[in-house]
């Protein structure tokens, strides 16, 4: 079969083609469509998908499947693997049973992320989990079943690293098309403590297991994932790795330029042998990689025995911040064969950038103006992510902190704590709240400050495109399932002020707001309303 | 086609860019020819400027438009059109969508427009969301419209043909006919 396929999907038809049956995740831009689609396929092909409430129980959710036998797949964006650490790490030592594939989806140059330009191919370093980088489409799908290949043949987990250029691409992909079959595959938990319970001195034993994997992997001959090609006879080559290896292949053809290329599959481990055998003739490499500059450190380490007198040119010649573009790496490739490079002046224009904003007729309209209007001047704004944080942008300009998920609430308590209760109102989503808001609740409450809480149910994770959360009622494979509601979570939790509402109601909300805002103790304002873009498709059904 | 052909497609989030760049990506693909093409969604879709890239060929290799390459530039929006054409080559065609969606006081229609007149490229300004309001009562398709328009008028090298069979395989049943009545009145004259 070939067709059409989005990286996303390409992954997707990869992990089909490898036989999983267990799907978990969190929702997050680029890596999003891959939830979405199993829960529309799910069923068909005896698949289990969830959207998890977050990456840690998402990944968790799957450790669970695969030592019950069943291949899994964990579909994340770069900030969930944070969230997810803190069982990723654990995982390494005890490795999987059945296959089990982590899909890690980066922003370089942030087109859809607020927090920070995150390089996740760090976490190989910090898990020793092996990690892959697919170019496009058709390699997401071939790394895809190789990863899985890789997974059980070393019993571990392995890290499908992407980034938004890679995910969002589309071209023709070649696939096997998998006879969908309704039947779920069901698996069954043998006990194994040895093998699924980290506790010393078994955790050192288990370390020492990982790290020889690691080796084996390292000197095993991964042809398929990491090749040479071009003229090697000569004196300088190129080192690279994920989308940057398509921009570099377009700008030598352009330059009419027959470099050797080694292109990386494996991040880590590195296959450390290929890289000297490649670097041993050269005059010159130079290291194409976007963000930090990881291969580059790892090469000039193995060119000190392999080759010292090796030019290492990489982000001398390429930024560290921003995704690269065949723009970019045409000036660092001139650079590096003293190439005359004539730069194309980009015009300059005297344009206001046309920002993110809020959709026609969404809730978020009726709360920041009223907000604004009623609240004491200094008090203070803390934003969260999702849609709420357009907030941040104009007209609105709202926040005065704006970090991760959870973190409006978790900030605004130590600002009240070391305040000494200066008023301040952090503002989350219903699914941000499912996600890491509610220890961010217990804390504030168990611990005594006085934040003015605001969420802003839209009965939905709209931000990332309409996915099911606990509030909806409904879950990823459109079962029923019971609606968690915000505020009897909030009052098991401890708090006493709370008020539900529909911000329509602009008195209401305005007498909320006030009442609440004399309250030496924690508050909590519910403003539900569904979100506008879910109304209007709804209405249509 | 010898040489690789190079669209940049932008406007605002919303506009349907993602469906217009899978119905190229698609007719491509029927002409035989390698693709490769770059969408963003998310945050960056949520009514800000969207850039969507497409290259087709022989052998396509990266999926992006290196800056001043691009064969064609399509905008949705006049605004869009101005900002991306500072991405223009000399050779870059312009295809504008008559369409102005304000969103800063400091930015007005007639100013853009005669911006977007003074470059020196070849300017197609076209009334595409119009005519599919009034003769389609439906403004989303003139992205379909427009691949109509610039087939016809020889701006993008795909056949009728191709982009029909395109619109057959991508676009959902339920609005195959309002495409391909768009695609259609893209070729009248």
């Amino acid at each position: 079969m070939k067709k059409v396929l989005l990286g996303n999907e390409a992954i997707i038809k990869g992990a089909l083609a490898s036989g999983v049956s267990f799907v978990s995740g969190y929702p997050g831009c680029p890596s999003a469509e891959i939830g979405d689609e199993f829960g529309r396929i799910a069923k068909k092909y005896g698949v289990y998908a969830e959207w998890s409430t977050n990456e840690k129980t998402g990944l968790e959710a799957s450790i669970g499947a695969s030592f019950s036998g069943l291949r899994s797949l964990v579909n994340m964006k770069s900030f969930g693997i944070n969230v997810a650490s803190d069982s990723l790490l654990p995982l390494a030592y005890t490795g999987v049973k059945a296959g089990m594939v982590i899909v890690v989806a980066d922003d370089p140059s942030c087109w859809s992320s607020a927090q920070s330009e995150q390089n996740s191919r760090a976490y190989a370093y910090l898990s020793h989990i092996p990690m892959l980088e697919p170019s496009d489409p058709q390699e997401c799908y071939d790394f895809t079943k190789l990863a899985y290949e890789i997974s059980e043949k070393y019993n571990l987990p392995i890290i499908l690293h992407t980034t938004t250029r890679v995910n969002h691409q589309k071209m023709p992909v070649v696939f096997e098309e998998v006879n969908p079959t309704a039947e779920f595959k069901k698996g069954n938990f043998i006990k194994n403590p040895h093998q699924f319970s980290t506790m010393p001195p078994r955790t050192m034993e288990m370390k020492k297991e990982l790290l020889e994997k690691i080796d084996k992997i390292k000197s095993a001959s991964w042809t398929d994932l990491n090749k040479i090609s071009g003229n090697k006879k000569e004196k300088i080559g190129i080192i690279t790795s994920g989308v940057s290896y398509l921009h570099a292949k377009e700008v030598l053809d352009a330059l009419k330029l027959n470099l050797p290329i080694l292109k990386l599959g494996f991040f880590y481990p590195l296959p450390e042998k290929q890289i000297k055998n490649f670097i041993k003739g050269l005059k010159k490499v130079l290291v194409i990689e976007e963000l930090e500059g990881f291969l580059e450190k790892e090469i000039t380490a193995l060119a000190k025995n392999a080759n010292p007198k090796l030019e290492i040119f990489g982000k001398n010649v390429l930024p560290i911040s921003g995704e690269l573009n065949s723009d970019k790496i045409n000036k660092a490739v001139a650079k590096v064969t003293d190439k005359k490079f004539v730069d194309f002046k980009l015009k300059q224009i005297n344009l206001p950038r046309r920002t993110a904003r809020l959709c026609e007729g969404c809730p978020y309209w009726q709360v920041f103006p009223v907000l604004k209007r009623i609240v004491p001047e200094g008090t203070i704004f803390g934003g969260d992510i999702g849609c709420n944080m357009i907030g941040a942008l104009p007209p609105h300009s709202m926040y005065d902190y704006l970090f991760d998920m959870g973190a409006s609430l978790g900030i605004s308590h130590g600002i009240s704590k070391a305040t000494g209760g200066q008023k301040i109102i952090p503002i989350m989503g219903d699914a941000t709240f499912f996600h890491s808001g509610i220890p961010a609740l217990v804390n504030a409450v168990y611990n005594k400050s006085s934040p003015l809480f605001i969420i802003l149910d839209n009965r939905i994770t709209a931000m990332t495109g309409h996915q099911t959360n606990p509030g909806v009622g409904k879950t990823l494979m459109n079962n029923e399932s019971p609606e968690l509601r915000v505020e009897e979570i909030a009052r098991a939790c401890g708090v006493k002020n709370i008020r539900v509402l529909d911000q329509i109601n602009v008195r209401e909300f305005e007498d909320a707001l006030k009442e609440f805002l004399t309250k030496d103790e924690i508050s909590l304002i519910v403003c539900k309303r569904v979100c506008a873009l879910l109304a209007r498709r709804q209405a249509k059904k | 086609m010898e040489k690789t052909f190079n669209i940049i497609l932008t406007g605002v989030g919303g506009q349907g860019i993602i469906t217009m760049l899978s119905l190229i990506d698609e007719a491509a693909v029927v002409e035989g020819y390698d693709v490769k093409s770059s969408e963003l969604h998310g945050l960056s879709q949520r009514g800000g400027s969207v850039e969507a890239h497409v290259r087709f060929g022989k052998k396509v290799y990266s999926p992006m438009v290196a800056n001043g390459q691009a064969d064609l530039i399509f905008a949705m929006e006049i605004t869009e059109g101005l900002r991306e054409s500072v991405k223009a080559g000399k050779n870059t065609v312009i295809l504008v969508n008559d369409y102005f969606l304000a969103f800063n006081e400091k930015v007005l229609k007639e100013e853009a427009l005669k911006n977007l007149k003074t470059l020196k490229n070849q300017l197609y300004l076209v009334p595409a969301s119009q005519v599919c309001k009034d003769k389609l009562q439906n403004e989303i398709v003139c992205t379909t419209y427009l691949l109509g328009y610039a087939s016809n008028k020889g701006l993008l090298p795909l056949k009728k043909a191709s982009l029909l069979q395109a619109i057959k395989n991508i676009v959902p049943e339920k609005y195959q006919e309002l495409n391909i009545n768009a695609l259609n009145l893209g070729y009248v004259d």
